[in-house]
C-alpha cells in the first residue's frame, strides 16, 4: 500500500539528508508504528507519504514514494487527499473550519462528493469515533482528546486507504489516548485501513502495532519488522521491553498481558526485596508554594474548585488528571498569571500575581507546555545573554546553567532549529538561572524521547536534592514513576488524591506505569528499581 | 441596524438601537469563542465617544453657545485655518460631539453583534461557488484577528515568565515580533493542512475555455468600472454609463462562472432559507424602513439639533420600528451549541435601556412578555402608515 523505494530526502540548506536511502513497504490493513529518537526524521517520513514533503516543504527528494500505486512525484498532496488522510502533531492547528460537523465534511466538499454521500459518511464518522454529542460544538472549545478524534474523523470521511498520524497521543491523558488508539485499531480491523503512526510514548502504542519501523537516526539504516524483533536492540524502548531485556524474557513482552504471563520467575527473584524508599521530605523544610481554598473561574467554567495544597522544598510533586482537569490552571496560579477568584495563593509567603515580572522570576520559574513560546532570540547564545539582562544576573550565568543542564549545545543555533529536548533544556536553563526556589513544569515530556526523558529525570532529582521544590503537570505516568515523590490527582478542578507517588499511582488503573501493572500487586514502579533490587540480591547471595 | 443608526442623530433612538442589538445577541448567542466579540466592540464604542469629545474640547470647531469653560488658546498659522487649539468650549459643541460619537459607537456595536452571532466560516458557505476562492482568502484573514488576540495573550504571559515588562513601549515592541511570528506559523500550518485535505483540486478544462474565461473576467471588470464612473460623473458617457454597467456585469459573471466550473466542489448541508430567516431579514428591513419613512414624513425627532439646546423628543414611528429589531431574539433559530437562556443574560441589557429611556420601559416589557406574534401585527401597521 505504501512503498518507499530508495528514497533520500535533503532539506534545503541541510548538510546531510534527513532520510537516507529508505526502502520500506507497508502492506494493506497493517498498523505500522514509526519509532526513533527525537530529530531522527519520523515526521519527515510521514509527510513524505502524502507528498507534503517535498511539495510543501521544499528540499530535494530522490527515489520514489508510491501510495496505492500513485507516485508523489506526479500527484501533489491535494490530489492524494482521497487516498491518504494526514493528521498532524497539533490537531488544533490543522482545523480549517470552526464547527465539528463542518470540519468532518471539509475534505469531502473539496473532493466534490454528492451531498447525500457526505451526509451518510459524516454520520458514520460521528458514530465510529463517538463524536455524535459534539457535532455542533465549536472546535476551539473541545478538549485535546476530542480535537484529536475530530481530526481523525475529518480525514476518515474521505474514506482514504491510508491514515498517517504524527504523535496522535502526545497531548492526551492516558484514558483519552487509549480511546483514540482503540478507535484506530477498530478502523484497521473493520475497514482494512492501513495506518502509519509515529509516537514517542511507545508504552501506549506498541501492543497495537503489527510492524515497527525503527529510524535509528545516526545515519544507520532503517530497521523494519515485527515489534518484538525490532525492539530487541532498539535504542528507544518502553519500560516493559526494558524489563523483558533485564529479566531475559523471550519473546519480549509488548503488552502488560504478555508480561504478566512471564513474571513468575522474576517475582521469585524479587521476593523479600522492597523498592528503595524515597527519603521522606523534611517536615521542617520551608513551604515554597501554598494554595489555600483557591478557586478559579473562567467565565462560567470552574477550573479550580477550593483547592488547598502545600509544597515543601525538596519535594517533586506530580499533578495528574485528565485533559481539562485544572492542571495548567494550578501551575499558572502559582506563576502569578492571574489572581485566584477566591482563596489565596502564596509562593514563599507572597502572592505571586502581585509581583513585578523581575521579582517573580526570582521566586518561581514556569516552563510552559510549548517551551518555544518563551524563546525569542535568534540564537542560543543571544537567548542566554538576554536572560541575564532581563533578570539582572551576572553575564554568563544562564550559559553556565545551560552547560550544566545540557552540555555542548551549539550557541549559534537558532532556537527554532533545536530538537524538542534541546529546546526544553534551553527554556529550563533560562528559567533556572535566577535560581527560583519553586520550579513549575507543564507537560515537559511532550516530544521527548526516552533518553531525553532520562536526562530530565536526573536533572529534576538533582534539583530536588539541592532544595528546590518542583511541580510537574503531566500525563506521562512513566515520568511520574521515575521522579515524583508525591502525586496529586485533579478531577473537575478538585483534588481527588494526594499522597506518596507510589501509593497514588499503583492503586489507579489509569495512572499505573507499565512495570506496576505487570508486577501488581507488588509496588514496583520502574525498571531501575528492579535492577537495583536484583543487584542487591546477587551481592547478598 | 447599522444602516438605521447612521440615519439618525437622536441619542434616544441610538441608545434604543444599541439596547435592541445587545438584547438580541444576549438571547441568541452561543458559547463559541467568537461570540464574545460584542464585548470588545462595546468597549471600542465607549472609547470612540470619549475620544470624540476630547478631540472637540481640544481641537474642535468653536461653536457659539453656552460657554462651559475656556482653554488657553494657541494661535496657529493662517494655513491651518479651521483648526484651533484651545479656546472657549461650549455645551453645544460637547453634546454634538458626544452624539456623533454615539452614532459611530452604535454602528460599531452593530458590527460586533454580527460578529458575535455568525461565524465567518458560515458566511463563506453562503457564497456561490465561483466566488469561493476569494471567499476563502477573506475568511482566513478574518480568522487571523482572533488568532492574533490569542497569540498576544500567550506572548505577554511568556514575557512575564521571562521577567520582562509586559506593559509600556518596550513591552509592546517585544510582543509584536513573536506574535507575528506565531501568526505566520499558524497560517503556514493551515495552508499545509488545506493542501493535504484536497483544497484546490482542479477539474481539467480546455485551454481555450480557460483563456476565454480569463479575458471575459478582465474585460468585464474594466467595463464595469467605466460604467460606474459614468454613473457617478454625469454626462461623461453616453446613456449615463448604465449600458456599460450592464455589459460589464454580464461579462464578469460569465467569466467567473466559467472559471468556477474548474473547482469541482460540493456543499455539505447548505443553510436553508426558511421562514425564520425571512423574519430576521424582514425585521432588519423594517427597522431601516421606519427611519427612512420617518425622515420622509419629516418627523423632527430623527435629527437631533443643538440649536436650540433641548432634550431630544421621541419619534413614535421610529421607536416602534426599532423595536421590531427585537424580533430575531425569538424568531431566529435556537443556537445549537451551549444555549444561554435569555433569562440569565437578557435582563441586564433590558434594565439598562429602561434606565436610559423613561418613556420606553412599558413597551420593552410588553415585548419581553408578549409572544412575537402579538408584537409583529402591532408594529406593522405603524410601519405602513406613510
Amino acid at each position: 500500500m505504501i512503498r518507499f523505494s530508495d528514497v533520500t530526502f535533503t532539506y534545503d540548506g541541510a548538510g546531510r539528508p534527513t532520510l537516507d536511502r529508505v526502502d520500506l513497504t507497508v502492506g494493506e490493513g497493517e498498523l505500522c508504528v514509526v519509532v526513533g529518537p527525537t530529530g531522527s526524521g519520523k515526521t519527515t517520513l510521514l509527510r513524505a507519504v502524502n507528498g507534503l514533503v517535498p511539495h510543501f516543504t521544499g528540499g530535494r527528494l530522490v527515489g520514489e514514494v508510491l501510495v496505492d500505486g500513485r507516485s508523489t512525484r506526479d500527484f501533489p498532496p491535494r490530489e492524494l487527499a482521497d487516498v491518504v488522510g494526514m493528521v498532524g502533531q497539533n490537531p488544533a492547528a490543522s482545523f480549517v473550519t470552526d464547527v465539528v460537523e463542518d470540519e468532518l465534511a471539509y475534505t469531502m466538499e473539496n473532493l466534490g462528493l454528492a451531498p447525500d454521500v457526505m451526509r451518510r459518511r459524516v454520520e458514520d464518522a460521528l458514530d465510529l469515533l463517538s463524536l455524535h454529542e459534539l457535532r455542533n460544538r465549536p472546535l476551539a472549545i473541545l478538549s485535546g482528546g476530542q480535537q484529536q478524534r475530530v481530526a481523525i474523523g475529518a480525514v476518515l470521511t474521505a474514506s482514504p486507504r491510508v491514515l498517517v498520524l504524527d504523535e496522535p497521543t502526545s497531548a492526551l491523558d492516558p484514558a483519552a489516548a487509549e480511546e483514540v488508539l482503540s478507535s484506530l485499531t477498530r478502523l484497521v480491523h473493520d475497514l482494512g485501513l492501513t495506518v502509519l503512526l509515529a509516537e514517542h510514548r511507545l508504552e501506549r502504542v506498541l501492543h497495537f502495532a503489527d510492524s515497527v519501523v525503527l529510524i535509528p537516526g545516526d545515519g544507520r539504516t532503517l530497521v523494519v519488522g515485527p515489534a518484538a524483533e525490532v525492539m530487541r536492540d532498539s535504542p528507544v524502548a518502553p519500560p516493559l521491553v526494558d524489563l523483558g531485556r533485564l529479566a531475559g524474557w523471550s519473546p519480549l513482552p509488548l503488552s502488560v498481558r504478555d508480561a504478566r504471563r512471564q513474571t513468575g520467575p522474576l517475582r521469585l527473584r524479587l521476593e523479600g526485596a522492597v523498592p528503595s524508599q524515597t527519603p521522606p521530605v523534611d517536615p521542617e523544610a520551608p513551604v515554597e508554594a501554598r494554595l489555600s481554598k483557591a478557586s478559579v473561574h473562567y467565565d462560567r467554567v470552574v477550573a479550580l474548585d477550593v483547592v488547598s495544597l502545600e509544597v515543601r522544598a525538596g519535594e517533586v510533586v506530580a499533578i495528574m488528571g485528565r485533559n481539562g482537569s485544572g492542571k495548567s490552571t494550578l501551575l499558572s496560579q502559582l506563576a502569578g498569571v492571574r489572581p485566584p477568584t477566591s482563596g489565596t495563593v502564596a509562593v514563599g509567603g507572597v502572592d505571586p500575581s502581585s509581583l513585578a515580572p523581575q521579582a517573580l522570576v526570582a521566586r518561581v520559574g514556569l516552563v510552559p507546555q510549548d517551551a518555544g513560546i518563551i524563546l525569542y532570540s535568534n540564537s542560543v547564545g543571544s537567548e542566554c545573554a538576554a536572560a541575564d539582562r532581563d533578570t539582572g544576573l551576572r553575564p554568563g550565568t544562564t550559559a553556565a546553567v545551560l552547560e550544566r543542564v545540557l552540555p555542548g549545545l551549539p550557541i549559534d543555533r537558532h532556537p527554532r532549529d533545536l530538537s524538542e529536548g534541546q529546546r526544553l533544556a534551553l527554556a529550563l536553563a533560562i528559567v533556572l538561572a535566577p535560581a527560583p526556589p519553586l520550579l513549575l513544569l507543564d507537560e515537559p515530556t511532550r516530544g521527548l524521547d526516552y533518553s531525553g526523558k532520562a536526562r530530565l529525570v536526573r536533572l529534576l532529582a538533582g534539583l530536588a536534592a539541592s532544595g528546590h521544590a518542583v511541580l510537574i503537570a503531566t500525563h506521562d505516568v512513566e515520568l511520574v514513576a521515575q521522579v515524583a515523590t508525591r502525586a496529586v490527582v485533579l478531577a473537575e478542578g478538585e483534588v481527588v488524591a494526594d499522597g506518596p507517588a507510589r501509593d497514588v499511582v499503583c492503586h489507579s488503573p489509569v495512572f499505573a506505569p507499565q512495570v506496576a501493572k505487570a508486577l501488581a500487586p507488588d509496588p514496583w514502579l520502574t525498571v531501575d528499581e528492579i535492577r537495583d533490587a536484583l543487584h542487591l540480591e546477587t551481592v547478598d547471595g | 441596524m447599522a444602516g438605521a443608526a447612521s440615519r439618525t442623530t437622536n441619542p434616544i433612538l441610538l441608545l434604543l438601537i444599541a439596547g435592541v442589538v445587545v438584547y438580541v445577541v444576549a438571547a441568541r448567542r452561543t458559547s463559541a469563542p467568537w461570540s464574545r466579540s460584542i464585548v470588545v466592540f462595546l468597549r471600542l464604542g465607549v472609547i470612540v465617544i470619549v475620544l470624540r469629545v476630547l478631540l472637540v474640547i481640544v481641537f474642535g470647531i468653536r461653536l457659539p453657545g453656552h460657554v462651559l469653560f475656556t482653554l488657553p488658546h494657541i494661535p496657529l498659522p493662517a494655513w491651518a485655518a479651521g483648526v484651533s487649539i484651545g479656546g472657549p468650549v461650549t455645551a453645544e459643541a460637547i453634546i454634538l460631539a458626544a452624539v456623533q460619537g454615539l452614532r459611530l459607537a452604535v454602528v460599531l456595536v452593530c458590527f460586533g453583534a454580527a460578529n458575535s452571532l455568525a461565524s465567518p466560516y458560515r458566511l463563506l458557505r453562503c457564497l456561490p461557488a465561483m466566488l469561493y476562492e476569494a471567499g476563502v482568502a477573506i475568511t482566513v484573514s478574518l480568522s487571523f484577528a482572533p488568532e492574533l488576540v490569542m497569540a498576544i495573550g500567550d506572548v505577554r504571559q511568556a514575557r512575564r515568565l521571562r521577567g520582562r515588562p509586559t506593559r509600556g513601549l518596550s513591552g509592546l515592541r517585544g510582543t509584536a515580533v513573536p506574535v507575528l511570528e506565531r501568526a505566520l506559523d499558524r497560517s503556514l500550518q493551515l495552508a499545509s493542512s488545506m493542501d493535504a485535505r484536497g483544497y484546490g483540486r482542479r477539474v481539467p478544462i480546455s485551454r481555450g475555455v480557460r483563456r476565454w474565461a480569463g479575458s471575459a473576467t478582465a474585460v468585464g471588470i474594466l467595463t464595469l468600472l467605466a460604467g460606474i464612473y459614468g454613473v457617478l460623473v454625469a454626462g461623461s458617457l453616453p446613456g449615463g454609463g448604465i449600458p456599460f454597467v450592464a455589459v460589464g456585469a454580464v461579462l464578469l459573471g460569465a467569466g467567473l462562472a466559467t472559471s468556477g466550473r474548474r473547482t469541482n466542489r460540493t456543499r455539505y448541508r447548505p443553510d436553508l432559507w426558511r421562514l425564520s430567516e425571512w423574519m430576521v431579514s424582514a425585521s432588519g428591513a423594517v427597522v431601516v424602513g421606519s427611519l427612512v419613512a420617518a425622515a420622509l414624513v419629516g418627523d423632527p425627532g430623527i435629527e437631533f439639533s443643538v440649536y436650540p439646546l433641548a432634550s431630544p423628543t421621541l419619534p413614535l414611528l421610529a421607536v416602534v420600528g426599532i423595536l421590531v429589531g427585537l424580533v430575531p431574539a425569538w424568531a431566529a433559530p435556537e443556537p445549537t451549541t451551549g444555549v444561554i437562556l435569555p433569562n440569565d443574560l437578557g435582563q441586564g441589557p433590558v434594565a439598562e435601556s429602561e434606565a436610559g429611556m423613561p418613556p420606553v420601559p412599558h413597551q420593552v416589557a410588553h415585548g419581553h412578555d408578549g409572544a412575537p406574534e402579538t408584537l409583529v401585527p402591532v408594529v406593522l401597521p405603524g410601519g405602513a402608515v406613510p
